[in-house]
């Protein structure tokens, strides 16, 4: 009985701090500074199509690395795991679906007035 | 127990646990509200950069990369620090979570600082939204010297920190040791706002000598002479005299690249106009962004102070980790932002 008193006494008190050790914040940290040299070197080289590819991938490994960790999903309950990246679904439904036939619609999106660009201001005389 | 009831707060919750999970459950939903609401400017992006991509890589080259990349640097390390401040809280270590607040708040200053540079500098080069766009190839006012927009930009900042100076002043002499935690973080945040300004204004100005070298370089032709003429003046920066060039083009910022037979000439490209509609794009996604780093600093202030009243420990740091996943979020699309704006070829 005492055992169980003690049992929800500490789940009222329960831990649920996770406090991230320091080399962890660091070693992210890090990782994401290098990431970000990679992704600047990498858009030195010539890569044609790739190199938005390579850049999104990049971006895509920092992404996950500061949820990961500077989020702590890890330690997260899964609910909102699965709530964050559902939003990511939809994003992903979003820009494919407008992508899709983007090239059907392409003259009612296009800037019809703004043909041609200001000469700069003290051009005029 | 009685710690415990202390920070149980509003009494309807059952356990500290159950505190924190119900915020933070609702701070998830608001980011993802976030992520939907910046989903749209990702669609515009996308839409228009495959549309035009040669207007996308017409107008990336007036983005200062290396700006760009000392701004990712910066925001990374107001994430660490902010994380930081998450353990600090949950451990009870009341000095490091007021250090890595006020730390993080500096970032976020010191981002700001360096966004006033960039934004300021292409406003002086007439790189409007659309239908405001200037042509980069019709003879312009040359811009030499400190940039008035730039000026105008800081006169709030500089008046906020004579009053945190003066308020911090005041704080030392009267010795109220919270006011005085909470004045100098203020200042310190005031001040990184400045070596954000010069930061970028140097970065500035070296870039421009960069180009300016390269166009010495490539100054054989005629048509160059007056572009190398206009960089020598750029390279001079602040010590340029305004008057002795009265209307020169901005065509030495224009790096002659190898294209494809048959692609639009960067003329073409200016002339008809399409570079308006990406820094449209361009001020709406990174000015978004930059209001979400203004909000969150007012956020940090208020964490700050009550983090000199110790209000936070391990059984409390909702309102500290809530804010950290917000700041995780905004540092995330600047993580987007960086290769798809600054990073195209």
């Amino acid at each position: 009985m005492s055992d169980h008193a003690a049992h929800s006494h500490s789940h009222e008190l329960e831990n649920f701090a996770h406090p991230a050790p320091i080399w962890q914040l660091l070693l992210v940290f890090v990782a994401l500074v290098g990431l970000t040299i990679a992704t600047v070197f990498q858009s030195t080289l010539e890569l044609g199509n790739m190199e938005l590819i390579l850049a999104l991938i990049i971006a895509t490994i920092k992404a996950v690395l500061v949820m990961l960790f500077f989020m702590h999903m890890l330690h997260d309950k899964p609910l909102n795991v699965i709530i964050f990246i559902s939003a990511f679904v939809f994003v992903a439904l979003f820009i494919g679906f407008t992508m899709m036939d983007a090239h059907a619609y392409r003259d009612s999106v296009e800037l019809k007035n703004v043909d041609s660009p200001r000469p700069a201001a003290a051009a005029h005389e | 127990m009685a710690n415990d009831t202390a920070t149980l707060d509003p009494h309807h919750f059952d356990s500290p646990r159950q505190q924190f999970d119900a915020g933070n459950l609702g701070i998830w939903i608001f980011l993802v509200t976030e992520v939907l609401f910046f989903s749209g400017m990702f669609c515009a992006y996308a839409l228009y950069r495959s549309l035009h991509p040669e207007v996308w890589t017409f107008s990336s080259q007036f983005l200062n990369a290396t700006l760009g990349a000392v701004n990712t640097g910066v925001l990374l390390f107001s994430s660490l620090t902010m994380a930081w401040a998450v353990r600090c809280a949950q451990l009870r270590q009341r000095t490091g979570l007021v250090v890595c607040l006020a730390i993080t708040l500096g970032c976020a200053s010191l981002f700001l600082g360096v966004k006033a540079v960039e934004y300021t500098h292409k406003w002086d080069m007439g790189l409007f939204t659309a239908g405001f766009y200037e042509s980069q190839f019709l003879p312009g006012p040359a811009h030499t010297g400190l940039s008035s927009y730039l000026v105008r930009l800081c006169i709030l900042p500089a008046v906020l920190a004579a009053g945190c100076a003066l308020w911090y002043a005041f704080a030392l002499v009267t010795r109220r040791k919270r006011m005085t935690e909470i004045a100098g973080a203020m200042l310190v945040t005031a001040l990184c706002f400045f070596l954000g300004v010069f930061t970028g204004v140097g970065i500035e100005n070296a870039s421009q000598a960069a180009h300016a070298s390269e166009a010495h370089a490539s100054a054989g032709p005629v048509s160059h002479t007056e572009a190398a003429a206009e960089a020598e003046v750029a390279a001079e920066g602040l010590a340029a005299v305004p008057a002795t060039a009265a209307t020169v083009t901005h065509s030495s910022l224009l790096e002659p690249a190898a294209r494809v037979p048959g692609a639009p000439t960067p003329e073409q490209v200016d002339q008809a106009g399409g570079a308006g509609l990406f820094f449209s794009i361009y001020y709406c996604m990174t000015g978004v962004h930059a209001i979400h780093i203004l909000a969150g600093m007012g956020v940090l202030i208020w964490l700050l102070i009550r983090a000199t009243k110790d209000q936070f420990n391990e059984q409390y740091f909702g309102p500290i980790d809530y804010f950290g996943l917000y700041w995780h979020l905004v540092d995330l699309i600047w993580i987007y932002l960086f290769p798809l704006l600054y990073l195209i070829k």
